[in-house]
């Protein structure tokens, strides 16, 4: 399999990455050199194989459903680029 | 007290007990070597006022002879693992300035048992790369040279600067994390010892995601002991990583030095791939005599489907790093460009802050999960992976011990001397480790010979599942008998 330019651009927007028409030709290629190196996969007989779930087979833990860390809303935002009293900002979603 | 950087982390604790040196001096000899090692660019960030400040608690406890297991020796930290306070960017612009304000359970053990820390170290932005070289900080250069030329190395990746730091003694031992080889490969490289315990073994709690179902964290010192050491104060369960397994851990450095006497060891028929140079290929003999020397019986085994590892890998890792890496968007922390409207904020950041190789692996990610592709694609390569994994298991239900393979299909490269036009022939490197993250089994990569140009070649031992002892039994032989590592002398200094 491999991928136009069309869905090169069509994948950079479902990817939420910028991509200028410049680039789009040398992404093109790139990715069809991956896909062709996967390509071989297609001969693997995997009929009635599960496929891997759970690397170490193991129960998942779990834990009571209860408050166990917060309260600190200042931490959480510490790092954002953009915050107004806790919130983090962004431009306007909703006309 | 000679020099202390010289010393590896075993004769570092033990001088340390003896009174012989203070943990303020090997600190200080230490960061008086990074800061001639520059050059090399393997710390991204040096913090030495928190370093003097962990020393001399350290120095306060062994006085009262209150010794944990590190106490006061010096580590450096990879730029993937939280770090409170201290500046934590896993390589990448788009992490740009961030201070987490937590740290990662792994660091928090060593923290506990004593460590000190004294920097974080560069690596392949996200941990992605082979090489070192696609770093926001700029590539490391490994200590190593080719016998008679000046032309600068790769240290290998994604660990590249644990391993370059190790080499270069910048730090006693190193904290390193590993995809689909980023420990064992930098460790071959460079002449030093590093292991990939079983996925579980160490919490993934505040190390910054690559593919969550193929990480794992692990060491990289300068011997098969000081690993024993390093990874019994790492692993252990951890409430905060669900895939983080409930079992004790053992006395790692107990089994160093046990006799192997009897053990099974498997060579893989799979792994004598084409075009492998004459050099591997002596080198994987001379291994499989002298652990046959030790006592060892030497089987060949087959695992089927081996080549079919590294293609499923360019599936599942991007498949979850595409996933994991969704989180940097511009509006909780790191960097931001603004845009018209959200998605072009969106869409400007992700493309100012990601790096090439990030960008293409998330894209190749995004388009194996997306509509009408994930069964082909994502499903398929889950399946292939079952029937890796049941290949493994398959040797080790015959009575197989543990399996010995090359840790890479060649010493170091130049740096810019690959993947410049295919990314396929960067990947190509992870060929012989890839297999083991896939199934989620335990490796470790030791030095055991020099290629003709001098450079250090590794070999490779693959585990069962949680027995990373037979591992550390077994590398001690090749250690032993391949003789220590000769480390480079300072040119860089």
């Amino acid at each position: 399999m491999s991928v136009d330019q069309a869905t090169v651009r069509r994948i950079a927007h479902l990817a939420r990455i910028a991509v200028t028409e410049e680039e789009v030709p040398h992404l093109q290629g790139e990715l069809n050199a991956m896909l062709a190196f996967v390509e071989q996969l297609a001969e693997v007989n995997v009929e009635g194989v599960e496929p891997m779930t759970s690397v170490t087979p193991m129960v998942m833990k779990k834990r009571q459903d209860e408050v166990t860390d917060g309260g600190y809303a200042d931490v959480v935002t510490g790092n954002a680029p953009m915050t107004e009293d806790h919130f983090f900002l962004v431009p306007k979603v909703v006309e | 007290m000679t020099d202390a950087t010289a010393l590896t982390l075993a004769e570092a604790r033990d001088a340390l007990r003896a009174k012989q040196v203070s943990a303020t001096e090997i600190t200080q000899a230490f960061l008086a070597a990074m800061e001639k090692a520059r050059g090399l660019n393997a710390y991204v960030l040096e913090t030495p006022e928190q370093a003097l400040a962990m020393a001399k608690a350290s120095d306060e406890r062994l006085a009262r002879g209150e010794a944990r297991p590190l106490e006061g020796l010096a580590l450096g930290i990879k730029d993937l693992y939280a770090t409170k306070g201290v500046r934590t960017t896993a390589g990448s612009n788009i992490l740009g300035n961030f201070v987490p304000a937590y740290e990662s359970t792994v660091t928090s053990n060593l923290w506990r048992d004593g460590a000190v820390m004294l920097g974080k170290l560069n690596n392949d932005e996200f941990a992605m790369g082979s090489s070192n070289e696609t770093s926001a900080f700029g590539n490391v250069v490994s200590p190593w040279r080719r016998q008679g030329s000046n032309t600068p190395l790769v240290p290998g990746g994604s660990s590249g600067g644990s391993a370059a730091a190790v080499a270069a003694r910048l730090c006693l031992g190193a904290t390193a994390t590993d995809t689909g080889g980023s420990i064992r490969q930098p460790a071959a490289f460079t002449g030093t010892v590093g292991i990939k315990p079983t996925y579980g073994r160490c919490s993934r709690w505040g190390i910054v995601a690559f593919a969550s179902s193929l990480d794992q964290a692990g060491p990289i010192a300068r011997t098969v002991r000081d690993n024993a050491i390093l990874l019994r104060s790492m692993a252990g369960p951890d409430a905060k990583d669900t895939t983080c397994v409930d079992l004790p851990v053992p006395d790692y450095e107990a089994a160093v030095g046990r006799s192997i006497k009897g053990m099974r060891i498997g060579i893989p028929k799979e792994y004598r791939v084409d075009g492998m140079p004459a050099e591997i290929e002596a080198l994987w003999e001379k291994g499989a005599k002298w652990l046959r020397d030790a006592g060892a019986e030497i089987v060949e085994v087959s695992l089927p489907h081996t080549k079919y590892a590294l293609p499923a890998y360019y599936i599942v890792a991007p498949a979850e790093a595409s996933s994991n890496l969704a989180r940097y968007d511009g509006v909780r922390y790191g960097l931001r460009v603004p845009g018209k409207d959200i998605v072009d904020l969106y869409e400007k950041t992700r493309a100012q802050g990601f790096g090439k190789e990030v960008r293409r692996r998330i894209m190749i990610g995004t388009y194996v999960l997306s509509a009408g592709y994930y069964d082909a694609y994502y499903v398929r390569a889950q399946k292939i992976r079952t029937l890796i994994k049941k290949d493994f298991e398959d040797v080790y239900a015959a009575g197989v011990d543990a399996i010995l393979t090359p840790a890479t299909p060649s010493a170091a490269f130049g740096i810019g001397e690959k993947g410049g036009a295919d990314p396929v022939e960067m990947y190509l490197n992870d060929v012989f480790t890839v297999t083991v993250n896939m199934a989620g089994l335990p490796g470790i990569a030791v030095p055991a010979g020099f290629s003709s140009e001098g450079l250090p070649l590794g070999l490779q031992l693959i585990g069962r599942a949680f027995d990373e002892e037979t591992l550390f039994s077994v590398a001690e032989v090749i250690e032993q008998a391949a003789g220590r590592v000769d480390l480079p002398q300072a040119w860089w200094a």
